[in-house]
């Protein structure tokens, strides 16, 4: 049985850089031009994974474990933050009949 | 608790429940409650003066200030001069807090009216009990407060309100120098205290004509002439007459107004090595004496005769001071405060009963309408006069005596002085009381004797000023001087040495200004009585007799002097400096910032992928910002 770390050595560093930078970016233009709120959520959630993947992948190549205990984190305090932002998103169906975000402009001067 | 602090208390207990209570307090019980706190404190002062050894008590109440070495404390000095002021103040206050009980009981502020009189009582206790300067200046403060509040007590008339201004204004130049003085003391002696500023004084070796000294009296002198009515400080006094007459009587011409005397003799050891101040506090009173008597004889209006009658006779006062005759001065005041209040009470019953009419020509024949009224009002003219046997003659003649020992040009000025105030008085009692009625038919119709709250103060005070001059009768009568030596020990330290003035040379001098007294009288009985001369209506005055009428354009002066370039000064501030500097630089900021601020919220507008992006822009430039020398190698 392979050490999950060795697999992940495997294929170099390069590769990952590049595959979360895309993964990322993908989330900004999903954030920027859609206006559902609940794509929008899950824009934000490819971002988020896309920094666990690099805090993986450095955390494997450095042999160091402090980056995988991160990402531990990062899923926890997301997976609070998914209940709330779900919860507070069902609460703007229920007021407005809708969820796009295009028609939340009442918060200005 | 000892009697000495419950003197003033009393009359601020009346003033917080009169005050305090104003519309609630029944107005029956608002004159007594007022008048019975006076005649507490007049008691408590009878009892004193009664049990009084000789021996200055000093009362401390408590420490008010300690800043470094200085420690100025609120205690009571009971001495000579603080009791004679209190039994004076007290005894003169109860009185016209009686009258006023008639005197106002029409009147709609009758409770406020008490209560500012049993404050300004207060006060001047305050005033003549501390033991210090700071508490005298307290004091002092609260009197000019309660003047400015009582001249202007009719506030519906604009006219009162800039008499009470004036006065207040007027006083507050005085007030500055005062205080000026009160620091030079604190430097150069370090403290406040009588007892303790007079020691160093006298132990310090200050020879006579030390210009620290010097300077010291002539700001308290300076004080003394706004309080005091003095030459340039004056012209307030005649305008305060806008207030009701008790005030007139009690605060413009018992009390208040002797609050600069009394500081002067209270601080007699420091007059008394400054011969220049008192050469000036002498040549100003006799000035201010000659002048306000001078326009005392063409006025018409009856309070103001009176009121230049006061300016007058203060202007006696300090020319007494001003030849160190302390004691002769005080007797004055107190004379003084026994006639001339019963002149105004007089006069207060005379347009009581005229229907507020003021004006002496319009009077004429009452003193068939108003016997008691009458009666009075002449005793009063013949002591202010100084005729004997009446208070005046004695305390007047002392001063002049005293006088003539200085400077025999001084003495001469002074008796004519006393002419012209012998004449004006008796024009005024020749056309109100004398002749033929000239008012109105309906004035005449209601004409009436006051009622006996009135009429009984005017009695005492009647009696007073016929037998005042016996408390201080001279040795040339067989009397012991007495006032004189009660009050010697407050001069021993002094080193007065006045040369005993021949007894032939007082009687003659007594005789001269007597003859000359009954003389003017007589000029007066011949003009307004037998030729029944009655003065011209206003406008018809021609010459020196317009000007003096117009009291020689003082006001008019200081108008022009002071007045119109210290208002042209604030017009130019508030016209240019207030636009320049206030509007534009000022103002400019907070208009800016608001301006560009409403700019910079537009921003805000509310929709979430605005904001979204902005905040990934953000973050892509903090990104390259960052990174900028690992991206541009």
């Amino acid at each position: 049985m392979q050490q999950i770390p060795d697999v992940i050595r495997e294929i170099p560093l390069n590769y990952y850089v590049w595959f979360s930078t895309a993964l990322f970016c993908i989330g900004i233009i999903g954030v920027l031009t859609r206006r559902n709120a609940i794509i929008i959520f899950m824009s934000v959630e490819l971002m988020l994974n896309a920094v666990n993947l690099l805090l993986v992948a450095f955390s494997s190549y450095k042999a160091d474990p402090t980056g995988q205990i991160f990402v531990f984190f990062i899923m926890a305090v997301a997976a609070a933050e998914v209940a709330v932002g779900l919860a507070i998103i069902v609460m703007i169906y229920r007021n407005i009949q809708t969820i796009d975000v295009g028609l939340l402009n009442k918060l200005k001067w | 608790m000892s009697l000495i602090t419950l003197i003033p208390l009393f009359p601020l207990i009346g003033f917080l429940i009169n005050g305090i209570g104003f519309r609630h307090v029944p107005k029956s019980l608002a004159g007594l409650i007022s008048s019975g706190a006076a005649f507490a404190s007049f008691a408590c002062a009878l009892t004193l003066y009664l049990g009084f050894d000789g021996q200055p008590q000093i009362v401390h109440l408590f420490d008010w200030i300690t800043v470094g070495t200085l420690n100025i404390s609120m205690s009571f000095q009971l001495d000579q001069l603080s009791l004679l002021m209190l039994l004076i103040i007290t005894g003169v206050g109860t009185l016209i807090h009686i009258y006023s009980i008639g005197y106002m009981s029409h009147d709609e502020g009758f409770g406020k009216f008490f209560a500012f009189l049993n404050l300004f009582l207060f006060f001047m206790l305050l005033l003549v009990l501390g033991s210090n300067y700071v508490v005298m200046f307290i004091g002092w403060e609260g009197v000019g407060l309660c003047s400015y509040l009582l001249i202007g007590f009719w506030n519906k008339n604009s006219n009162y309100g800039d008499a009470a201004r004036k006065a207040f204004i007027m006083n507050r130049i005085g007030d500055l120098g005062f205080l000026l003085g009160i620091f030079l003391i604190i430097s150069n002696f370090g403290s406040v205290e009588y007892a303790e500023v007079f020691s160093k004084v006298v132990d310090g070796g200050y020879s006579s004509g030390d210009k620290t000294l010097f300077y010291i009296t002539l700001l308290l002198f300076v004080g003394a002439m706004g309080k005091s009515a003095q030459i340039p400080l004056y012209t307030w006094l005649p305008d305060a007459m806008a207030g009701p007459t008790p005030v007139s009587a009690l605060i413009h011409a018992a009390t208040m107004v002797t609050a600069g005397i009394y500081m002067i003799i209270r601080s007699n050891i420091m007059y008394s090595l400054a011969p220049e101040t008192l050469d000036i506090v002498a040549w100003v009173g006799l000035a201010t004496a000659l002048l306000a008597a001078s326009i005392g004889l063409f006025q018409n209006d009856i309070k103001k005769v009176l009121a230049y009658s006061t300016v007058s006779q203060l202007g006696y006062m300090f020319m007494g001071l001003g030849v160190m005759a302390y004691s002769s001065s005080f007797f004055h005041v107190m004379t003084h405060a026994f006639f001339k209040a019963l002149l105004f009470l007089g006069a207060g019953s005379v347009i009581h009963a005229m229907s507020d009419e003021q004006d002496i020509r319009s009077m004429g024949g009452l003193r068939k309408k108003l016997p008691i009224t009458f009666i009075t009002f002449l005793i009063a003219t013949i002591a202010i006069s100084g005729i004997p046997p009446f208070a005046g003659f004695f305390s007047k003649d002392e001063i002049l005596a005293h006088v003539f020992e200085h400077n025999k040009l001084m003495w001469a000025f002074g008796v004519f002085g006393s002419i012209m105030t012998s004449f004006y008085m008796f024009r005024l009692l020749f056309l109100t009381f004398f002749g033929e009625f000239r008012g109105t038919e309906e004035q005449e119709h209601h004409l009436h004797e006051s009622p006996i709250a009135m009429t009984a103060p005017l009695m005492i005070l009647a009696v007073l000023s016929a037998i005042g001059g016996f408390f201080n009768l001279p040795h040339i009568f067989g009397g012991h001087a007495s006032l004189a030596e009660f009050m010697a020990p407050l001069f021993a330290q002094s080193n007065i040495e006045h040369v005993a003035v021949d007894e032939s040379l007082e009687i003659t001098l007594m005789i001269v200004s007597v003859v000359a007294a009954l003389l003017s009288a007589g000029v007066a009985y011949f003009v307004y009585v037998v030729k029944k001369n009655v003065p011209l209506a206003d406008g018809q005055e021609s010459g020196l007799q317009k000007v003096i009428y117009n009291k020689y354009y003082i006001d008019e002066l200081y108008n022009t002097l002071f007045v119109k370039p210290i208002s042209a000064l604030s017009n130019f501030f508030s016209g240019v400096i207030e636009f320049l500097v206030i509007d534009l630089i000022v103002e400019g900021v907070g208009k800016t910032v608001k301006n560009l601020s409403s700019e910079a919220r537009l921003l805000q507008n509310g929709t979430t992928g605005y904001y979204i992006f902005a905040m990934v822009l953000s973050i892509a430039v903090i990104l390259v910002w960052s990174l900028k020398s690992f991206l541009l190698g």
